[in-house]
């Protein structure tokens, strides 16, 4: 048996309503590349975070060199030589690269004084040792994400680490990078470090490792050599098998107008990364478009550039007759899309308000309740909100009650109905089930049915494939910024859906069928 | 579980969802708390300085109520500082700190000075315009750091507080002697004293007390209805409170920012306007005490609610008149007034800045004030630093 540098077992992790992690065995050989791969919310990250100290395992045990730890936190785990690259970096943009790395562990000359040069040359060996280039002197804002990432390896190893854990690491890198990523990882498994690669993308998981552990729900669903795997396999271990669905389809699909179209729209993400990177659509009268997708593949720029809140870099877009390129949100609701925002937290309320202030938030400028922006009909609104909650069934003490103080599932009845009663022509619902219980997420789902059967169109964004399989009349598949396929949810399967999501195209056996 | 037990927890729980739901109600026990606090601590520092503690309490009530002359004092200390809180309280609920009502103040004070010394126009005519003119004077000054917060993110705590000694240094250039506005009958730094049609009625006299605490009075009102009962103040309030869902709401955020400080900006003008039409009838270089500074204590005081703002304002007039008694009476001096008036202060805002950074965190109160007690005993070498990028959201 080889030598391995960190074994888990039997971890169990959980969170109010969910098990992230249930019963895990994990094991990491030394001088490995070894992946995890899994959906979102599959634990990947919850697992890594166990790891590195951030959660306490409700049970299991870790062992590391051959010692088992129970009592384990970050600090400990920093002194066993276990270091985090974490998807968001932990780096103050203000300060250079060896400032940063030395953070916490300053050389020192005459126990008081800054050493700094000794700082930049440490870094600079190491540097050359891992073929991780960086110039210890520059601003950490001044960098592109790819050297910042070099700068969190570097400094993980600076603090001795021997096993690194790299958490998405290739999710915010342009294809080259991801290349001196690829030959960096090799360099570092030449000098006997061993690193966990968190991931969703197979290719990589492929190209990258050297064994991969897939989870799936919380549970490891196998581990296998890359060389003796494909993408199909892995596809399939990730996203499960079929089941079968009764939903009533549209009955006219395809054949009705197009009410929103969007052509070759590209949009950059917060960072000014290029997320959409050409997006096509039509959105038809009577149906439900669902967009299916591995997070992080552009659905969350595509829910605010067909909202108007983002504005595309290129492309246009279109209401009917209306032309909507560049409009602001506010042209958006007045041309009648209604939005059912993936955040209802950060977008679709404001918390602190009340139930009857959030009930006209995006409507607050319809006549009914006042044409001057200097007058307001209180009644007007109080009966609208009270009109929502009986309709919705939004469970509250009264209208005057903070949105804060109402549960997840009661928040989402106030958002649905707030944007379903504006008859809208469009509806946008990012994932408008998320976080709700069984009751909550039929409840959701009929009202979108019942809406579409009243001639909305409705794009349904959602990382919940067995939502989209269930709910859409038509099913886009979102990757890297791009549709790349359009399939019909009676013709299609997981297997195919997954392989979409995960890679954007189809190995050779699966290419027929239908074109986007 | 018995019927009793179960009739017992909804009452109690109906009780606690009604002091929950009273805002009004747990916001005013909470600032009440807070002043008695501050006089008790404010006791401690007078025994241990050796000061006669009732003696001061008796300066101060009647420096401050006690007799006509000291209530047109408080009165007319409060005026100013009831348009100087609405100033801070409007921008703060757009998300906006106005740091800067002291120099928007000296503004429209010196432009209502020119209005109401120059033009010759008809009485109430004269005053109306000469008041307006203040306050858009003020609001030029508010609408610059506004400007630059929405179209270049600068920071509107620096922009506003610079802009005040701006306008301080400025004013007082314009009436100094060799300054174009100086009045060349007097040695001192002042315009020229403003013409009758253009000055606010005294209604106390022989005090201060002028129409100006009328018209503050009025703005209250108006600062109220806006913000409680227009569509555009329940924009501007969704900005203040989330910039993300009033921008999912089809507002246009950076206009109300702009308006937020404009408006915040105007009031505080109105202020200065105030003073010079109903208090001094000139502009006198140096006529605040710090009225503007004070409306930032006074709108957090009043926690950002308009109508607390003449609450506020009332106590905050009182302490400034009360402490010259204290100092006159020869029980303390004025240095003790000032450092009860400090008390209060501090005592009214440290929970609501503390709450409002705990919001910003995204915590509770309690929540927050266990990291920061846990981030100051970690050790150096810790891990949790500024994280960069750290708002971002998790993925799985």
């Amino acid at each position: 048996m080889p030598d391995l540098a960190i074994e888990m077992r039997g971890i169990v992790k959980r969170f109010p309503g969910v098990v992230a992690n249930d019963g895990i065995d994990f094991n990491l050989e030394k001088g490995e590349i070894h992946g995890l791969l899994g959906e979102n919310g599959a634990g990947k990250t919850v697992l890594m975070s166990v790891l590195y100290g951030l959660y306490y395992p409700d049970d299991g045990e870790i062992v590391i060199n051959g010692t088992p730890y129970r009592n384990y936190n970050p600090a400990r785990a920093i002194r066993l030589g276990i270091g985090m690259v974490h998807q968001h970096f932990m780096l103050v943009p203000t300060l250079s690269v060896a400032e940063n790395i030395m953070l916490g562990q300053e050389p020192t000359k005459s126990a008081v004084l800054l050493d700094k040069e000794a700082a930049i040359r440490r870094i600079e060996a190491f540097s050359e040792q891992y073929r991780l280039p960086v110039d210890a002197r520059a601003r950490i804002d001044q960098l592109p994400v790819g050297e910042q990432q070099r700068v969190e390896i570097i400094k993980a190893l600076y603090r001795g680490a021997d096993t690194l854990i790299l958490d998405e690491p290739t999710a915010v890198l342009t294809e080259q990078e991801v290349q001196h990523l690829k030959e960096a990882l090799l360099k570092l498994k030449e000098e006997g470090k061993s690193t966990i690669l968190i991931t969703h993308k197979l290719r990589e998981a492929v190209g990258m490792c050297d064994r991969i552990t897939v989870l799936r729900k919380g549970k490891v669903i196998g581990t296998v050599d890359a060389a003796d795997t494909s993408e199909r396999e892995l596809a399939e271990m990730m996203v499960g098998r079929d089941v079968v669905f009764t939903v009533q389809r549209s009955s006219t699909v395809g054949k009705q107008d197009v009410v929103l179209q969007v052509r070759g729209a590209k949009a950059c993400d917060d960072r000014g990364i290029e997320v959409l990177k050409g997006i096509d659509l039509d959105l038809r009268k009577d149906e439900i478009l669902g967009i299916a997708g591995v997070q992080g593949n552009g659905q969350a720029e595509l829910e605010e550039v067909v909202t108007g809140l983002r504005k595309t870099s290129e492309g246009r877009l279109a209401l009917g007759d209306l032309d909507l390129t560049g409009a602001g949100a506010d042209v958006f609701i007045r041309a009648g899309v209604s939005h059912i925002p993936a955040d209802r937290h950060l977008r679709g309320l404001v918390m602190p308000f009340s139930v009857r202030e959030n009930a006209i938030l995006g409507r607050q400028r319809e006549a009914r309740f006042g044409r001057s922006p200097f007058w307001a009909n209180q009644r007007a609104i109080s009966r609208f909100a009270r009109e929502i909650v009986d309709a919705f069934q939004v469970k509250t003490p009264s209208i005057y009650t903070e949105a804060a103080s109402l549960s997840g599932g009661n928040q989402q009845r106030l958002v649905v109905g707030r944007e379903v009663t504006k008859a809208p022509c469009v509806i946008v619902a990012a994932q408008p089930t998320r976080g709700l219980d069984v009751g909550g997420i039929e409840y959701v789902n009929e009202q979108l049915l019942k809406m579409r059967d009243q001639g909305a169109a409705i794009l349904l964004i959602s990382m919940d494939l067995d939502q989209i399989m269930r709910m859409s009349d038509r099913i886009a598949v979102i990757y890297d910024g791009r549709i790349v396929a359009t399939r019909d949810p009676e013709e299609t399967n997981r297997t195919e859906l997954g392989e979409l999501m995960l890679t954007g195209s189809l190995s050779a056996a699966q290419a027929e069928g239908g074109s986007p | 579980m018995s019927s009793g037990a179960r009739r017992a927890r909804a009452t109690f729980s109906s009780s606690v969802q009604f002091f929950k739901r009273s805002t009004f109600l747990r916001e005013t026990a909470i600032t009440l708390v807070s002043i008695l606090l501050a006089f008790g601590v404010g006791c401690i520092i007078l025994w241990a300085a050796g000061y006669s503690i009732p003696a001061v309490f008796i300066g101060l009530w009647q420096g401050a109520f006690g007799g006509k002359l000291a209530l047109g004092q408080t009165l007319t200390k409060a005026t100013p500082i009831i348009l100087t809180s609405l100033s801070f309280l409007f921008a703060f609920r757009c998300g906006l700190f106005n740091i800067g009502a002291e120099g928007q103040m000296y503004v429209g004070a010196i432009t209502t000075a020119v209005v109401a010394a120059q033009l010759q126009l008809p009485i109430i005519v004269h005053t109306i315009i000469a008041l307006f003119a203040g306050g858009l004077a003020g609001a030029f000054w508010g609408w610059i750091p506004g400007y630059l917060k929405a179209k270049r993110g600068v920071n509107e705590f620096v922009t506003t507080m610079m802009l005040s000694y701006v306008a301080i240094g400025l004013t007082d250039y314009l009436v100094a002697p060799r300054g174009p506005l100086h009045d060349p009958k007097y040695q001192a730094n002042q315009s020229a004293r403003v013409a009758l049609t253009a000055q606010f009625a005294r209604i106390m006299k022989p005090t201060q007390v002028s129409w100006a605490i009328i018209v503050a009075g009025l703005f209250v009102v108006v600062v109220w209805y806006y913000l409680f009962r227009t569509r555009s103040g329940y924009e501007l309030r969704a900005v203040g409170q989330s910039l993300t869902a009033a921008e999912y709401g089809g507002v246009k955020t950076r206009r109300k920012l702009i308006f937020a400080l404009s408006a915040a900006g105007f009031l505080a003008g109105i202020a200065g306007a105030g003073e010079v039409l109903g208090t001094h009838f000139r502009f006198v270089d140096g006529f605040s005490p710090g009225y503007g500074w004070d409306g930032i204590a006074g709108g957090l005081i009043a926690r950002a609610h308009p109508v607390g703002a003449i609450f506020s304002a009332l106590l905050m007039g009182a302490l400034r008149a009360g402490g010259m008694q204290v100092q006159r009476s020869g029980a303390a001096p004025a240095d003790i007034a000032a450092v009860l008036q400090g008390l209060v202060i501090f005592f009214i805002i440290a929970p609501s800045l503390v709450r409002q950074m705990a919001r910003t965190a995204g915590l509770t109160v309690p929540q927050w004030i266990g990291r920061v007690a846990r981030s100051a005993t970690r050790s150096v070498g810790g891990r949790r630093r500024r994280v960069h990028g750290g708002k971002g959201r998790r993925t799985e």
